[in-house]
């Protein structure tokens, strides 16, 4: 896959030497070259259509989803999902619809149970009033992607408390991504200074952050994890839990991303084109400006794609234990717990829907910094 | 006649310490990269450097370029405003001379960033150490230069990726010779590249050492590379200068047993050498525990007592010829 990649990017030299494409190729700068490496590596680009699908409904969750977080629907209680149609027994219909329900009561157990009538259509409609929110928590709104004139609907079924999975699934996935985004981003910032200063000055102070980052990197993550997070107070506000945790999967996350770095930066400032620099009467400055930062952007992307899914499995595990975010916060990992008694397993198994989205997720992140770290290397059409 | 010198070495040491094998240990001794080397670089000429792997010649060329801390001894320019110590040099003022002297790479894959243009890369000795000089003074000599080296003006939109060895290497030389440098030190300039792009790459060299009365030390383990471009060759073991001549006399009549022996190695087309061929076995020794008396004496055919007891002066046998053997003139027939 990797090799047939590699074999197609070399194709402007090899269809035509000479004309146009050899000539675009030529001047193309690395970026461009990257990305056009990266077009052609397919898995690479699924992966990311697929986060920024992801990334969208996140973003939009309040718009995509029909329902607030935590609204129930009383009457549709661990109520599987309703799958929208286009035809029946009655004929065919333009637009998609789902069956009404009716309550009945449990002859033996005397207990309401939601019913499927399909004598009656529900129509789904797109952009309809629905429940009043305010989009990024700022501007306020009441239109919602899709949903039905009456009644409710459910494309994903409801958990216990009737409250609908599908609108849950996308919060979530604005939580749960957001958290990836920003412990991601605390470990690469603290990974950059850490290791960028160890990097470039060498010796001693080398020597001394080397020291340190064993030591956290030695210690356990569980059992740091779980002392953290008990020692969160309970009067915190979930905003507080929130970044609380982003903290705690920056903090553990940086040591990898730092000896990387660092790594990195100790084989560039041996690289003969910094010493053509240098003896060309180059300051720091300009060699950090020229010739480091330019070939470690590339790089730290790709880490920090790569390092993605461990900080969102990190929450989601942490949050399903129960250690992490606390309800009525939604994440993945929340909506797992929910997931986690027999019951559930038993009578409700679209609750194990959220761990399709981590697994889609994940395995999204991973290919797309596999294909990044094929594409980044400049060197790839030559020495391969 | 002689060229009025450029460059003079003299006494150079550069060694480099051994870390213990504890971490943080300090040094425990030292690996004598050069030592004590005392030679001269005429004006305009091209002063060959060989020797086999290990023996200091590219620690001696970047020592001299101050890419590497000198432990001892005295470097000098003599330019047209006057000599200058180049070793006192510092910061500012260092960065400011660079502009005297340039390094050629052996690598020329490694030796040009990816991620600039060929225009970037070759303007870097004049834009780097902030003159103030437009950008369209800076594009034209570029361009002057790109031409003078051979590379099509349009080559200078275009990144590394786009070229081959030989191309990339013309790069690198424009970029040594950008800044108008006196003295440029190339090192392997030749080695990576294949036997036909060599020749053209030399003759480039020798062009433009002509028209731009440009200074070259050139260092290489090729001894057929040498023959072809130097003006003298100065060959070096275990970091000590062994013999010091004009070219075409040295490849006549080597006079001490290393270059004799080197020079047996050049594989030829006439049935015989002129002189007795010399073999040698065994491995250069380690330069962290080199002979005592003689550096070469552990693999010279013929050591005797003296040269495992004392070390032999460098010293002039005849008229431009130096060597360091204490019986260079009994092996000399």
């Amino acid at each position: 896959m990797v090799e047939s990649g590699r074999e197609r990017a070399a194709g402007p030299v090899a269809t035509g030497a000479h004309g146009e494409e050899a000539l675009r190729y030529y001047t193309a700068s690395q970026w461009q070259l990257v990305w056009w490496r990266l077009r052609r590596h397919r898995a690479a680009m699924v992966g990311a259509s697929i986060l920024l699908l992801f990334a969208f409904l996140g973003l939009f969750a309040d718009f995509v989803a029909p329902y607030g977080g935590t609204t129930r629907d009383r009457e549709y209680i661990y109520g599987p999902p309703q799958i929208p149609r286009f035809w029946d027994d009655k004929g065919f219909s333009f637009r998609p619809f789902v069956y009404a329900l009716k309550t009945e009561r449990d002859p033996v157990t005397l207990r309401k149970i939601a019913r499927i009538d399909t004598d009656r259509r529900r129509y789904i409609y797109f952009f309809v009033e629905g429940e009043p929110y305010r989009l990024f928590g700022l501007i306020p709104a009441r239109t919602r992607l899709f949903g039905v004139e009456e009644g409710k609907i459910h494309l994903f079924g409801t958990d216990d408390l009737g409250r609908d999975l599908f609108s849950r699934l996308m919060y979530a996935t604005g939580v749960s991504l957001s958290i990836g985004v920003l412990g991601v981003l605390l470990a690469a910032g603290l990974a950059l200074v850490i290791g960028g200063i160890a990097g470039y000055f060498g010796g001693w102070i080398d020597y001394g952050i080397q020291r340190l980052t064993e030591i956290v990197r030695v210690v356990p993550v569980i059992p740091l994890y779980m002392g953290l997070a008990a020692a969160f107070p309970r009067e915190w506000s979930n905003i507080q839990v929130y970044f609380a945790m982003t903290v705690i999967l920056g903090l553990v996350g940086w040591p990898t991303l730092a000896r990387r770095l660092r790594g990195h930066l100790l084989a560039q400032r041996n690289e003969d084109y910094v010493l053509a620099a240098r003896l060309s009467g180059a300051g720091s400055a300009w060699i950090i400006r020229k010739h480091m930062l330019p070939s470690f952007t590339s790089y730290i992307i790709v880490d920090v794609v790569i390092s993605f899914p461990y900080v969102i499995l990190s929450e989601t595990a942490l949050s399903f234990i129960g250690l992490g975010l606390r309800p009525p916060t939604i994440s993945w990992g929340i909506l797992l717990q929910d997931a986690q008694n027999v019951r559930a397993i038993e009578q409700a198994p679209w609750l194990f829907l959220p761990a399709l989205f981590v697994i889609v997720a994940v395995l999204a992140f991973t290919v797309l910094g596999d294909g990044l770290r094929d594409a980044a290397d400049p060197y790839a059409v030559k020495k391969s | 006649m002689t060229a009025p010198p450029l460059v003079e070495i003299r006494n150079l040491k550069v060694y480099f310490g051994v870390r213990g094998k504890r971490m943080l240990q300090k040094a425990r001794g030292y690996v004598r990269a050069v030592d004590d080397v005392t030679l001269t670089v005429r004006r305009g000429e091209t002063l060959g450097l060989v020797g086999e792997s290990g023996s200091g010649k590219t620690t001696l060329g970047r020592a001299v370029l101050r890419a590497l801390p000198v432990t001892a001894g005295g470097i000098r320019f003599h330019l047209e405003d006057g000599p200058v110590d180049v070793l006192a040099l510092s910061g500012r003022e260092l960065r400011r001379f660079r502009r005297h002297m340039q390094l050629i790479f052996q690598d020329p894959y490694a030796s040009l960033d990816p991620r600039m243009t060929v225009r970037d890369i070759i303007a870097e000795p004049l834009e780097a150490p902030g003159h103030l000089r437009s950008k369209r003074e800076v594009d034209e000599r570029v361009r002057e230069i790109a031409a003078r080296c051979r590379l099509n003006l349009e080559f200078l939109r275009r990144f590394p990726h786009a070229f081959s060895g030989g191309q990339r290497q013309r790069i690198g030389i424009a970029r040594a010779l950008v800044a108008d440098p006196e003295f440029v030190v190339c090192d392997e300039a030749v080695s990576a590249l294949d036997v036909s792009i060599q020749a053209d790459i030399l003759n480039l060299l020798m062009d433009l050492q002509e028209e731009l009365g440009t200074t070259y030390l050139f260092i290489t383990h090729d001894l057929s590379v040498v023959a072809q471009i130097s003006d003298r060759v100065a060959v070096l073991y275990l970091g000590r200068l062994m013999e010091l001549g004009p070219t075409a006399e040295i490849f006549a009549r080597p006079m001490h047993p290393y270059t004799r022996a080197l020079l047996s190695a050049i594989p030829r087309v006439e049935a015989e050498h002129r002189f007795a061929p010399v073999k040698l076995r065994g491995e250069i020794p380690d330069p962290a525990h080199p002979p005592q008396g003689c550096r070469f004496s552990t693999r010279c055919p013929f050591a005797r007592e003296r040269c495992r007891e004392e070390v032999p002066a460098f010293r002039e046998l005849a008229r431009d010829r130096f060597a360091a053997c204490h019986f260079a003139e009994e092996l000399a027939d």
